[in-house]
């Protein structure tokens, strides 16, 4: 039966700027500093105290999302469960939630020497390199879609999108595009 | 094509390329022009003046200015049905070839126009004419006046297509947004970016440079001024941190310094690119604001002084130096200052007559009068215009001469153009819009800004520095303030300066005139076609505030915003009052500082992209199904899905037949969905909704209630517990966003100790309703790891397990009355899950269904719908939902508020059904209920109908109402009006269907 | 659109937070024991100052976290940011006016 079961990916997009990126194990972990301690070693990146900031490594990433909430991110989705099951008793009792939002959002990736100006072209923020360097990560606006805007590199953007948001923010980047990659 | 007036166009001189010849066309005439012309030059260059009508009276009128504060010569330019750009400033508008313009509010043609009759009967269409003429009868306005105004009046015509062209939006962010590429401008962004700073110039026009493009003699550093523009604008270039817009109006100042531009893109082009937009708005974040934006030069007022080949002296000097154009060939020329004696001089090197200087000054002394008339130009001191002739262009003035307070008649010359200078008035449009405060200047008799509201600062002629050599350093000093706000005591920028001193001599109000002046009409505002006795009449009817005169005259109220008038007419009313100017005040300066186009507004917010388009995760699969889609909050969801030729009603009839009698399979994916998890979540599910949850089990669910503080319904949904300390609460579509927030209030500002987190997982989660007597039929053979049968799984059960393969977390929920389940399975599952139950299920008669369907089956269970049956004034007794609240709580959100005794008053209006006594009548939604028949207007009325629908299960129509007292009334007859009469009504219990529930059980 | 210093993230554009009403209203504990009058002014009676209004933003598009602000209504200034639960900060006195 699970053969027949196949993942129905929200977005398509890909291009020398824009890809759609593999699905992804998903965590948003709610704790405090123990519960950060905690899950740390378990989930094998160090939990930024600075306010939106990522740790990254091994294939996974925590991104400080508010000052109890991280956003984790695995490549791995073989292992989900295990990874729910070993952080979950890492935590035990101390106070937290773990919840799994693996399919709640999907990735974009956005690159090039324009991306942050066709970022600018929906998102408030100013994406200036000293402004918002490599690293920096947050919940933001792009247009009228909520996203969480991490810059992986100089020239390259992580979005995460609600996949029901895939339609919009595909079709918005690419109309904004389209002066800097004529078709 | 009518052969250019080669008279007219210098040999040489001036930012324009004689080689590169141009045709375009005007009112249907071709003509030529060169590169580097705009419309206005061009036709100047051909000699037409004559470029509108006026706004009420059609008089004929033309080329004013030659910037972008142009009140008359408004056009329409159209490059096919679809691109027309109406009220465009032809002094604006940049010369293509092959650009076709067209003159506005004129018929049948510019020469010939019918409305002018409206000139001759001037005597009724005084100020405020709207609000007199037009009050009687009430019923003539929308059949008869409104149309025929709406007709005559007006500016442009709006295209009737859809725009086809493209707009963009981008946010940008800088340490230093210098407004304005003048003198001052381009040295405070020198200044700026030589600090290192992030600098963006930006300038309305094609060009940077402002005053000195026109400037025939300054030199700048030893340069001429335009060389010096150009070294200036390359370096800038070659600064990476430096962002030039050129074509880019800053239009609106809003609050810390958030700055919009609208960049013109295109509109110059002969052949628009196709992949770039036609403009750009720009919302700027600026630390530091430098508001670089000049002067402009104020007209005079004088009987007949709206004749076209009336200009303003600065534009007939800027069309000779920058565009090479002669405005005519004899020209007399009126100033209350040195500055148009420059253009005497200019227009007379040009080969221009000037017949005369007439100096409203009771003497003309100093270097500049003295030079003019050594080139032999006669000068008349003391003057002042008695009137002017000429119908489509101007054609002799007459003066006056000021004596000893009398007015004396003076001589009438001939002439083809009048040039007027009053002075300057600076520009503090978006000064203004900052909030900054302004201050009379009697010195330059002007407003100049004075204290800032903003990180801002003015330089140059925008605050009433004329002179070049000291606009040059103002604007070097805000640069530099600008770009090290923290350094003190910087070096200055210097630039030595070369150029004739610039004088600030400003006129204000009317021209001297007899005591009865009985000639023609003085105009203050050009556009809007307000004269001096408008004005009068204003102040003599009583309006005393500057901003109802204002309203009363509509004058400054045009797309010109007043840029020419605004001045004149406040020292004209202060003078009607008898009151100092300052005391009269200025209106309030609005954005836009031009017109914006909607679509610049508007940017990629339109047709796909105007609000995203939330589909769920069996969107495809319904597409190809052929479901018609009904839009609930920003979600599509599959309203029905028609087979063959049914209508709605036969699809929905079949779809609730089938949910009834055997299955039934609906995507319920845009329920909201939060995790509520910690070790107090059910402390903080108690102190939230109404109901119970701490002796809710593991593995159980309940319909739960959410109140706002006043104690009315927020919202609903069920509430499962998954562990002991996590909930899986579910919310309304459209109300997911505001519950989370609701929650997430109280979680953080009211119980910050509660350790309880919020997640939401609405689109974690893809949900698949089966519904229906067979639904567990269908579903035994596909669950795994959960016992579904009756007897181990009962109603509002909740289990994790498998199907397919994946993980699921199942319900046994009903919205329809029937046996139920929702599977919950992550969304990416959604559309594999939803495909193999539905393939499982044809054998027990499966049958998709939409939201319309879901809606008929719940309401003949009585079940509401937050926002349709209930309207924020519906407590839960009112809703019959008592039940659902949890006995012996202490407290909850909105309890308090129950507990006031009119929350409890016998005569609320409380949920019910209503029937029809003619079964085939669907009751109106929204239709009111009255307790006796027959009223006439006004009626009493009790209640009204929240759902209604055919229902053909039970072979009537059913609806549910909310009526006053309405459980007491259970059995009554009830009258519904409508338009054709009564319709009577039989007040039931809300539950049409299975009202003991034994199929939900089932 | 106004910049709002969230005390977690720093500088924002207003586009990304909601505004939250006044501030330092706090739910009674046991709003059992108020009578109607004094219920209904926690309910509905709000200060409605020309002067510096102490209000309540959320980051709902950033952090999501509830905080307070001081601001002038007459200029939209803002002259402090704090977090939920601190108490307000006194201000130099030229601008404590209230009217």
């Amino acid at each position: 039966m699970a053969d027949a079961t196949t993942r129905s990916l929200p977005s398509a997009a890909a291009t020398q700027w824009l890809m759609s990126m593999p699905p992804a194990a998903r965590f948003v972990l709610h704790g405090d500093a123990a519960a950060r301690a905690a899950a740390a070693p378990v989930w094998g990146t160090a939990f930024a105290e600075q306010a939106c900031r990522a740790e990254i490594g091994n294939g996974r990433a925590a991104l400080w999302l508010g000052p109890d909430e991280y956003l984790l991110l695995s490549a791995d989705i073989e292992s989900e469960a295990a990874l729910a099951a070993s952080l979950e008793q890492a935590l035990g009792d101390l106070p937290h939630a773990l919840v799994n939002i693996s399919h709640r959002q999907f990735a974009l990736e956005i690159r090039g020497p324009h991306a942050a100006t066709i970022l600018s072209g929906a998102c408030p923020l100013d994406l200036d390199l000293a402004e918002f360097p490599i690293g920096m990560c947050t919940r933001t606006a792009l247009a009228k879609a909520d996203i969480v805007l991490w810059r992986t590199a100089a020239e390259v953007f992580h979005l995460e999108v609600w996949r029901s948001f895939s339609g919009y923010v595909t079709g918005l980047l690419n109309e904004i595009a389209l002066e800097f990659h004529r078709v | 094509m009518n052969a250019p007036i080669d008279g007219l166009r210098t040999p040489s001189g001036g930012l324009v390329d004689r080689t590169r010849r141009i045709s375009f066309s005007f009112d249907g005439r071709s003509y030529e022009g060169i590169e580097g012309d705009t419309l206005a030059s061009a036709l100047l260059a051909n000699g037409v003046h004559l470029t509108g009508r006026s706004f009420k009276y059609h008089r004929p009128r033309g080329i004013l200015a030659a910037g972008s504060e142009e009140p008359n010569a408004l056009v329409t330019v159209s490059r096919d049905a679809a691109r027309v750009t109406p009220n465009l400033r032809a002094t604006q508008v940049e010369l293509y070839a092959g650009l076709i313009a067209e003159s506005q509010n004129r018929w049948p043609s510019l020469e010939r126009d019918f409305g002018r009759i409206n000139d001759l009967l001037s005597a009724f269409f005084p100020a405020g004419f709207y609000y007199k003429t037009f009050m009687w009868p009430r019923k003539a306005w929308k059949a008869l006046y409104e149309p025929v105004i709406r007709r005559a009046a007006g500016l442009g015509r709006a295209p009737t297509h859809a725009d086809p062209d493209r707009y963009a939006q981008r946010y940008a962010h800088c340490d230093v947004l210098v407004v304005g590429a003048g003198p001052a401008g381009i040295a405070a962004a020198l200044t700026a970016a030589a600090s290192g700073a992030r600098v963006m110039l930006c300038d309305e026009t094609a060009q940077f440079g402002g005053s000195l493009l026109a400037d025939g003699g300054a030199l700048i550093d030893g340069l001429a001024a335009q060389a010096w523009v150009r070294q200036a604008i390359e370096s800038l270039q070659s600064n990476r941190r430096v962002t030039l817009l050129k074509r880019t109006t800053a239009f609106g100042y809003f609050p810390h310094n958030f700055v919009g531009l609208n960049e013109r893109l295109n509109d110059h082009c002969e052949k628009p690119p196709q992949h770039q937009p036609r403009e750009r708005l720009w919302q700027v974040r600026a630390k530091q604001v430098v508001l670089a934006t000049g002067a402009i030069e104020r007209p005079l007022v004088f009987p007949g002084n709206d004749r076209p080949g009336i200009l303003l002296a600065g534009a007939a000097q800027t069309y000779l130096n920058r565009y090479g154009v002669r405005v005519g060939t004899r020209a007399v020329i009126v100033t209350s200052g040195d500055d148009a004696y420059q253009t005497a001089l200019d227009l007379k090197a040009a080969g221009i007559v000037v017949a005369a200087v007439a100096d409203l000054r009771p003497e003309a002394i100093g270097a500049l009068p003295e030079a003019v008339r050594q080139a032999g130009i006669e000068v008349l001191p003391a003057s002042t215009v008695l009137g002017t002739e000429g119908d489509l262009r101007v054609k002799a003035i007459t003066l006056g001469r000021v004596e000893a307070g009398s007015i004396q008649p003076g001589q009438r010359f001939e002439c083809d153009v009048v040039l007027m200078s009053g002075g300057f008035t600076p520009s503090v449009h978006l000064f203004s819009q900052s909030r900054g405060k302004l201050q009379w200047s009697d010195a330059l008799k002007a407003f100049v800004p004075a204290v800032s509201a903003e990180q801002e600062r003015s330089a140059g002629a925008c605050r009433g520095v004329y002179d070049l050599g000291d606009v040059l350093a103002d604007g070097a000093a805000a640069g530099t303030a600008a770009g090290e706000p923290a350094a003190t005591g910087a070096a200055q920028r210097r630039f030595s300066v070369s150029a004739p001193k610039r004088g600030s001599e400003s006129y204000l109000g009317v021209l001297p005139q007899a005591t009865s002046p009985s000639g023609d009409k003085s105009f203050v505002d050009w556009q809007h076609d307000v004269t001096t006795r408008d004005l009068a009449l204003a102040t003599r009817e009583g309006f005393q505030s500057i901003e109802h005169v204002k309203r009363y005259t509509t004058m400054g109220m045009a797309t010109d915003q007043g840029k020419t008038s605004n001045l004149n007419a406040m020292a004209i009313v202060a003078k009607s009052l008898a009151v100092a100017i300052p005391q009269v005040g200025l209106t309030t300066f609005r954005m836009p500082y031009t017109p914006v186009t909607f679509g610049s507004m508007a940017g990629t917010s339109r047709g796909d992209l105007f609000d995203p388009v939330r589909t769920t995760p069996t969107h495809a699969w319904a597409q190809a199904r052929g479901a018609v889609f009904e839009n609930v909050a920003l979600w599509k969801r599959a309203r029905y899905f028609p087979r063959g030729n049914e209508d709605m009603h036969a699809a929905v009839a079949r779809e609730c037949r089938a949910v009834r009698n055997a299955c039934g399979i609906f995507d319920a994916s845009t329920l909201g969905k939060i995790e509520v998890v910690g070790p107090d979540a059910a402390e903080f599910m108690n102190r939230l909704y109404v109901n119970n949850w701490a002796n809710l089990g593991v593995g159980r669910s309940r319909y739960g209630i959410l109140l706002r503080e006043d104690g009315f319904i927020y919202d609903d949904g069920v509430v499962a517990r998954t562990a002991a300390d996590r909930f899986h609460v579910t919310t309304t579509t459209g109300g997911a966003p505001r519950v989370l927030g609701l929650m997430e209030d109280y979680r953080q500002t009211e119980w910050p100790d509660l350790k309880v987190w919020l997640t939401s997982t609405t689109e974690q989660w893809a949900v698949i309703a089966v519904q229906g007597p067979n639904a567990r039929l269908v579903l035994e053979s596909m669950v795994e790891g959960i016992d579904i049968s009756a007897a181990a799984w009962p109603h509002m059960s909740v289990a994790r397990g498998k199907i397919c393969g994946v993980p699921m977390l199942l319900f046994r929920v009903s919205f329809t009355g029937e046996l139920g389940f929702e599977i919950n399975v992550p969304s990416d599952y959604g559309q594999s899950v939803w495909e193999a139950v539905f393939a499982a299920g044809r054998q027990h008669g499966i049958t998709e269904y939409g939201t319309e369907t879901m809606h008929v089956l719940r309401a003949e269970k009585g079940y509401i719908i937050i926002g349709q049956d209930t309207d924020g004034t519906v407590t839960p007794d009112d809703a019959g939902l008592t039940w659902a609240i949890g006995k012996n709580k202490t407290d909850f959100v909105g309890k308090r508020s129950l507990d006031r005794a009119s929350m409890k008053a016998a005569d609320r209006k409380q949920l019910v059904g209503l029937r029809a006594k003619q079964p085939g009548v669907v009751l109106e939604e929204g239709a009111q209920v009255a307790e006796k028949p027959g009223q006439q207007p006004p009626m009493i009325l009790i209640g009204h109908v929240t759902s209604s629908y055919a229902s053909s299960v039970l072979g009537h129509s059913i609806a549910l109402g909310l009526v006053a007292g309405g459980r007491a009334r259970i059995g009554q007859t009830l009258y519904v009006p409508m338009p054709n009469g009564d319709l009577e009504v039989e007040v039931t219990s809300p539950v049409f269907y299975d009202p003991t529930g034994a199929r939900i059980n089932g | 659109m106004l910049i709002i210093d969230c005390p977690y993230c720093g500088k924002r554009p207003e586009i990304e937070f909601s505004y939250g009403g006044q501030a330092h209203l706090a739910r009674p504990q046991q709003p059992a024991q108020l009578d109607d009058q004094a219920w209904a002014e926690f309910l509905y009676m709000r200060t409605n100052i020309k002067g510096v209004y102490a209000e309540r933003w959320r980051h709902a598009r950033g952090c999501g976290r509830f905080f307070n602000a001081l601001r002038d209504t007459t200029t939209d200034h803002f002259l402090a940011f704090y977090k939920t639960g601190e108490p307000r900060p006194t201000l130099p006195a030229q601008h404590e006016r209230t009217t």
